[in-house]
């Protein structure tokens, strides 16, 4: 519990700690609280607030409705590709944001497979935004609401028609309250990715659009008005810690007993026209919501002769960047990798530690602290590495250890959350089992935990890889240029003007995606049967 | 070998157990028995260390336990459900113990394939857990308990969810086994039939209490109160008041054994002592139903203006529901209880 602990004060308190301060503070030491009146009452400011909770509210609607088809027909249907399809899904939420900004770009930008076709182009309008939120929070829904119907027994409902209700009132009586707060949890939780949503807005917001967490990048690091930057990471601050709390109250909502069943009994083949075409609607909203931008993206890096644009990675006469592009590949990896372990470590001790049957108040509301980093800005904490630990005894300005350090943070989080279901469901007497023959708290651990759990671990380390892999808010401030990860590359590129630059940006990220969907393929192949790890 | 003195656990205002005191000799089998909520299980996580005493004190072999974690006890507990370790196969499951306490390799393979050989399951360590049938787990349950030769061995419902004939067959072959090692054992059950044919003595708990205690003939025949003889199965019990060589019940006069001490008093009437006869003699009941029991059969009676009666009746002449007779009383099926 310890480690856990110091880790988040050091690399998460300290410098959100840090820039906050720097931002509040007169020259005299005194604190200007007057700048948060002042900062709220400009205009423009108060537009961004605006469209932040607008943007995030109607991207969390329009998701709902999207996928909340799709979740009744991963839960209930039995089709064939269905295991495939899944993970197809799930690829787009690991997808680094620059890259989903990056695939909606070719699609509905300038030039984009919908220009070309049609003459439409939605890259400055706010669908775009809209549009890629719902691609990138399509596998939240899914899998949160989804893994839970999946495992209600079927026979409540026909109980229900026994007794008398028709096929809509039982599901309405029995299917949706027991279904409620497990929808409440996965809005949420787009609610709070799309609220705090960098990547694609940089990206396609163009300069019209700006939610506060690109704003608080813009002040930072454009106008460098550091106070106004710290009243908006303050409110981002306060909108999430709200959000989380509710987050909170819903799972333990959820946690009401629920008769589950083997998911594997439940699904059935479709029946019937009505579930043949919502079958088909379902499919074809997959298709053209999530499958095509990436294959826009994948046609677009290929789109010169040869594979002129993968070939002009591995050159460093661009002048974008010291190095070739393609080296950015083997430095994300590296960061990756490195990241991931910390987060391994780090989220596997708060998890165990999280699941002891003695954990107090205390601790259970460190669960819900974890969660934090997901929704702080990244720029911030980014922006707050480079002041806080820039004197001894952590100096770590010029270490590598800087960029994997911000990407666990965010990692951890996805550790915890896989972990500790699977954890939990370990059962307490297989562990007395072990005390009684003799083994140490210690060897009980190493002995019946972690064999019991490995899969989950593979599987918390596959999502830790992936999104340290796509880490873009805070690792653009922490990566030195002669050392760009996939992301940050992705985005110089893009800022560059000429067909070249644009074409290997959809190279780069044709690579990052590959990259992301075969680490997430192989996950899912070791995703435990019955396990309830589909929080996200 | 075991003695508890005072051990007390609560759970909130509740005692699960209450000021409990109990002695377990060396190579006794002592058997818990008790409705489910009467703190047995309880007992066995006090001794075993999973759960933490709030007054009293666990004594093994003359050292005091408290304070000593559950790892350090060397006692031997066999769960309920056996709670295998379903990530190792069986010798896995076995050689545990031994492997915790620092067994070298080639004598934990030996130790297991003797245990193995001994529960009836030779050569089947490499099968997984998790394909063997409940007869078989309990075996292995057994097995691993037993590998590191714990000064106590502890079965929490061993038997519980095999199915009947199983049972009686294991619980013989556990009866052997535990006198053949001379093992100390201490096991809690439901299960009274269990209990009866495992162990050296039964004590019967209630509420985190002891009610009675001695071996099973001397519980079977005498039970303290009215609680154990329930407990037992026994239904008829009723108030009465005693004068002389009777007491007075709502059943007329009841003959008791000789020497009953005066006044009011609780009686059990053991079905076998409730004697059919005549209508004109004895108490007049109609017979309200009638239950085949395979060696007996168990007949309901209904008095005219007292509680029911359960009376065992040969195979051959049992009445029919809706008959009248008369009931006769034998003073040697009758218990005066505590």
């Amino acid at each position: 519990m310890a480690v856990p602990v110091a880790f988040f004060a050091v690399f998460f308190a300290l410098p959100v700690a840090a820039i906050v301060a720097r931002g509040l503070r007169a020259e005299d030491g005194a604190w200007r609280l007057g700048r948060l009146g002042e900062v709220l009452g400009q205009s423009d400011i108060r537009h961004v607030l605006w469209f932040t909770t607008w943007q995030a509210l109607a991207s969390t609607a329009l998701t709902l409705l999207i996928a909340l088809p799709g979740a009744y027909v991963f839960a209930r249907f039995e089709f064939r590709g269905k295991q495939v399809l899944r993970a197809v899904v799930t690829v787009p939420f690991v997808l680094p944001t620059v890259v989903v900004g990056t695939a909606f770009l070719a699609l509905l930008g300038r030039g984009g497979l919908l220009d070309e076709l049609w003459g439409v182009r939605l890259d400055t309008t706010v669908w775009a935004i809209l549009l890629a939120h719902v691609f990138f929070n399509y596998a939240v829904v899914v899998r949160t609401v989804g893994g839970l119907w999946a495992q209600l027994d079927p026979r409540q409902e026909e109980a229900a028609r026994v007794l008398g209700a028709s096929p809509f009132a039982a599901w309405r009586r029995v299917t949706l309250p027991a279904l409620a707060p497990a929808v409440a949890a996965a809005a949420l939780m787009v609610f709070l990715f799309t609220f705090t949503s960098f990547g694609v807005v940089q990206i396609l917001g163009g300069p019209t659009f700006s939610t506060l967490e690109v704003e608080i990048y813009r002040q930072t690091a454009e106008i460098f008005d550091l106070s106004t930057a710290a009243v908006l990471t303050m409110i981002q601050f306060v909108a999430v810690g709200a959000i989380l709390a509710l987050h909170a109250w819903t799972a333990r909502r959820r946690e009401t007993a629920l008769r589950l069943v083997d998911a594997s009994l439940t699904a059935r083949r479709p029946r019937g026209a009505g579930q043949r075409a919502l079958l088909t609607g379902v499919l074809l909203s997959i298709v053209l919501l999530l499958v095509l931008p990436l294959a826009v993206l994948v046609q677009r890096s290929l789109d010169a002769p040869g594979f002129a644009y993968y070939e002009a990675l591995t050159r460093d006469d661009g002048g974008v960047f010291l190095v070739a592009p393609v080296e950015a590949v083997t430095n994300s990896l590296q960061y990756a990798l490195a990241a991931t372990a910390v987060a391994l470590v780090i989220g596997g001790l708060a998890a165990a530690a999280l699941t002891r049957s003695d954990a107090g108040r205390l601790v259970r509301g460190f669960d819900a602290l974890l969660m934090l980093p997901l929704g702080v800005s990244a720029v911030t904490v980014g922006f707050g590495f480079l002041i806080a630990l820039d004197e001894p005894p952590l100096d770590l300005r010029s270490s590598w250890l800087l960029v994997p350090l911000a990407q666990a943070l965010v990692g951890v989080p996805f550790v915890v959350r896989t972990m500790l279901p699977v954890l939990r469901a370990v059962d307490d007497r297989l562990r007395e089992a072990a005390a009684v023959l003799g083994a140490s708290p210690w060897r009980v651990w190493r002995e019946v935990d972690l064999p019991l759990v490995r899969r989950a671990l593979l599987v918390a380390a596959g999502f830790a890889f992936a999104v340290s892999l796509g880490e873009f808010g805070a690792t653009v401030f922490l990566a030195r240029s002669d050392n760009p990860t996939l992301p940050v590359a992705v985005a110089r590129l893009l800022g560059r003007p000429g067909e070249l630059n644009y074409g290997q940006a959809m190279a780069l990220s044709t690579i990052l995606m590959v990259v992301c969907a075969v680490s997430l393929l192989v996950l899912e192949r070791l995703r435990p049967q019955q396990s309830r790890t589909g929080e996200f | 070998m075991l003695s508890l003195q005072g051990a007390t656990v609560r759970f909130g205002a509740r005692a699960a157990l209450d000021a409990v005191d109990l002695d377990v000799a060396e190579h006794e089998t002592v058997c818990v028995l008790g409705p489910s909520g009467s703190g047995k299980s309880t007992l066995l996580r006090a001794v075993a260390g999973l759960r933490p005493l709030d007054a009293g004190r666990v004594r093994l072999a003359g050292r005091d336990l408290d304070g000593v974690p559950a790892h350090r006890r060397g006692v031997g507990l066999m769960f309920q459900d056996h709670q295998l370790f379903p990530h190792r196969d069986v010798g896995g499951n076995v050689a545990f113990g031994l492997r915790m306490h620092g067994v070298p390799k080639a004598e934990r393979a030996a130790r297991v394939g003797e245990l193995l050989e001994l529960v009836g399951l030779p050569g089947a360590g490499r099968r997984a857990v998790t394909a063997l049938s409940g007869g078989e787990q309990q075996r292995v349950a057994l097995a691993r308990a037993l590998a590191p030769r714990p000064r106590l061995l502890m079965l929490d419902e061993p038997l519980g969810q095999l199915d009947r004939s199983l049972r009686e067959r294991l619980v013989v072959e556990l009866r052997e086994l535990f006198d053949r090692l001379g093992t100390t054992v201490l096991a809690v059950t439901h299960d009274q039939g269990e209990a009866f044919a495992l162990a050296d003595r039964v004590v019967v708990m209630r509420e985190g209490r002891i009610a009675q205690s001695g071996t099973p003939l001397e519980v079977w025949q005498r039970p303290a109160d009215e609680f154990v003889a329930r407990f037992l199965g026994f239904e008829n019990v009723a108030e009465g008041t005693v004068t002389g060589e009777a007491a007075d019940t709502p059943w007329g006069k009841v003959p008791v054994p000789a020497g009953s001490p005066r006044g009011p008093v609780r009686l059990l009437v053991r079905p076998a002592g409730v004697r059919l006869a005549d209508p004109a003699d004895g108490l007049r009941c109609t017979v309200a139903a009638r239950t085949f029991r395979g060696t007996h059969v168990a007949v309901r009676l209904q008095p005219e203006r007292a509680p029911r009666l359960e009376a065992a009746c040969a195979l051959g002449d049992a009445p029919e529901p809706g008959d009248t007779v008369g009931v006769a009383f034998d003073p040697a099926e009758i218990v005066v209880l505590g």
